[in-house]
């Protein structure tokens, strides 16, 4: 398959994406507002073309398990769900990150918490970012906010997941899942053999075959110095993650005198605002973070300096706010904007947010 | 050029897909295009509404307060879109089963009873595109060849024998508006 122009859901194009990227497997289980991932997966039989394996799991706990099994064989394997799901994931993806295996998760994040509603939320912020399972650990967690990113993250967490052999996580909501855009579709690429899976993660578990040990894939260690020892492991590699990989946006921040931090669609409902603001001549910029963690402490911390306040504005409560006002420090105030429960806010909202919590003149 | 357009109206009136053939046509003439519905637990009888947005540069918000063109198929959404129409704009509306008609002035109101020409036109399932033509010919942000090429990708191949049907629709909608 060539690169190829298509207008389509972001669910369908994470479907679409992890086939060209030549995934090896993916195992979910239905949930709205993903279910068109499992769907479409369905629809193209890949298992017929590249091979890839699609199978509805019996659960989300089973699939996620199905993951770790896969991933701890060297495969380039997902999982896709929606926060009730996500949250019964938590175990196997701390398991994941312990036993240091790559993976693609994906949260097409509806409101919450509990079984809730089945409208777009953000407020699975602080359980993607912040670990979500038990124990020190973190996710590379990836932002989209349109269905070009959609398509595109599925390779980066890919990429980033095996690079530093951790889980990634593409953090959703249910407005870049159901909405439909313009959409270019990368070109095929093949599913690794077993003899390169078996070069590229000599750790995975191939087979023994000439090696003179076996690998053996596993989070448990009762010998509390080798934990800590894989807990020490484990902080460096974040750090180089850290160091190397965060990614973000900025929008008519050079002469910003208010800045708004917004993530996934969101940002872009924020945009329309300062589009509407800036046309009657207020000097409002965008940052968007494209990864929630690592976290664009560095640009925020620039930009408090720069401007007379910060407003996040979030599907939530306001949860990335306090990674905003870590990074601000003192540099700035910073203030929340939010609706909850799958209400998603209008341009005209966020500009009300912006007279009232900072008195500009809109 | 930049057009954002809501189309409401229950669900099983073709709302959704009206706005899915819109936007495909507008792919077709290489526009940037944004197609977010109201999803939900919502079926036939229910409410439905999409928010289709066409422009010849990149789309920021998916998500709109107001509309420059608004095509709205029952009265609930009349009461509920009327006032967020842009004042110039273009407000499409079926006039039966509405009870309280539009009073604003300083839009363009078009009523197109779209229900009685898809009884004449003996398929009520052309409705949808019936208004779907009105809407061009009231704003010609696509080609109507482009709507065509848009429809032949939406529909499955064991339908294309219902594209001589639609196109009559969509100049029957032309010529009512």
């Amino acid at each position: 398959m060539e690169e190829e122009i298509r207008l389509m859901k972001g669910n369908e194009a994470i479907a679409h994406a992890a086939i060209r990227y030549g995934a090896d497997g993916y195992f979910g289980y239905p949930i709205t507002p993903q279910s068109e991932v499992l769907e479409t997966l369905a629809e193209l039989r890949p298992w017929e073309t590249t091979g890839m394996v699609v199978l509805q799991a019996e659960s989300e706990v089973a699939a996620i398990n199905m993951v770790y099994g896969g991933a701890a064989t060297g495969k380039a394997v997902m999982t896709s769900s929606s926060s009730p799901g996500v949250s019964l994931k938590q175990e196997g993806i701390s398991y994941l990150a312990a036993s240091e295996l790559p993976a693609l998760i994906v949260n097409v994040m509806r409101g919450g918490p509990g079984l809730g509603t089945i409208q777009p939320s953000q407020a699975d912020y602080f359980q993607a970012t912040k670990g979500g399972g038990h124990g020190d650990y973190h996710l590379i967690v990836l932002s989209p906010s349109s269905v070009q990113e959609m398509t595109d993250f599925v390779a980066l967490g890919f990429d980033l997941a095996f690079k530093y052999r951790t889980p990634s996580m593409i953090l959703a909501d249910g407005i870049v899942g159901q909405m439909m855009e313009k959409v270019v579709l990368p070109p095929q690429r093949k599913r690794r053999t077993e003899a390169e899976i078996r070069e590229q993660c000599p750790w995975a578990a191939t087979g023994r075959g000439d090696r003179k040990h076996s690998n053996v894939v596993t989070s448990l260690e009762l010998d509390s110095a080798k934990m800590e020892e894989n807990n020490l492991r484990f902080q460096r590699t974040y750090n180089e993650i850290e160091e190397n990989e965060v990614r973000f946006q900025e929008y008519f921040t050079e002469d910003a005198e208010y800045l708004i931090v917004a993530f996934g669609s969101v940002a872009r409902i924020c945009l329309k605002a300062i589009e509407e603001a800036r046309a009657a001549g207020h000097k409002i910029g965008l940052l968007r973070p494209i990864t929630l963690w690592p976290f664009p402490k560095a640009a925020i911390r620039r930009l408090a300096e720069q401007v007379k306040g910060i407003l996040t504005v979030e599907l939530n409560a306001g949860q990335m706010i306090e990674d905003v006002r870590l990074a601000a420090g003192e540099a700035a105030p910073v203030e929340h904007f939010g609706r909850m429960g799958g209400i998603v806010p209008n341009p005209g909202e966020v500009l009300n947010a912006l007279r009232e919590k900072f008195s500009v003149e809109l | 050029m930049k057009e954002e357009i809501l189309i409401a109206g229950f669900g099983g009136q073709g709302v959704l897909s009206m706005g899915k053939i819109l936007a495909y046509a507008g792919l077709m003439d290489n526009l940037e295009v944004t197609w977010m519905p109201s999803y939900g637990p919502e079926q036939r009888g229910g409410t439905a509404n999409v928010t289709v947005i066409l422009s010849d540069s990149p789309i920021s918000s998916p998500v709109l307060d107001t509309y420059d063109t608004a095509v709205v198929l029952n009265q609930q959404s009349l009461d509920k879109f009327e006032s967020k129409v842009k004042p110039g704009g273009t407000l499409i509306y079926d006039p039966s089963g509405i009870h309280h008609l539009p009073t604003r002035t300083d839009i363009k109101v078009v009523p197109v009873d779209a229900t009685e020409a898809a009884i004449e036109l003996k398929n009520s399932k052309t409705y949808n595109m019936i208004l779907l033509g009105a809407l061009l010919k009231c704003r010609p942000v696509v080609d109507i060849d482009a709507v065509l090429r848009g429809l032949k990708k939406t529909l499955p191949e064991r339908h294309h024998h219902l594209l001589p049907l639609n196109e009559q629709a969509l100049r029957k909608g032309m010529e009512m508006a």
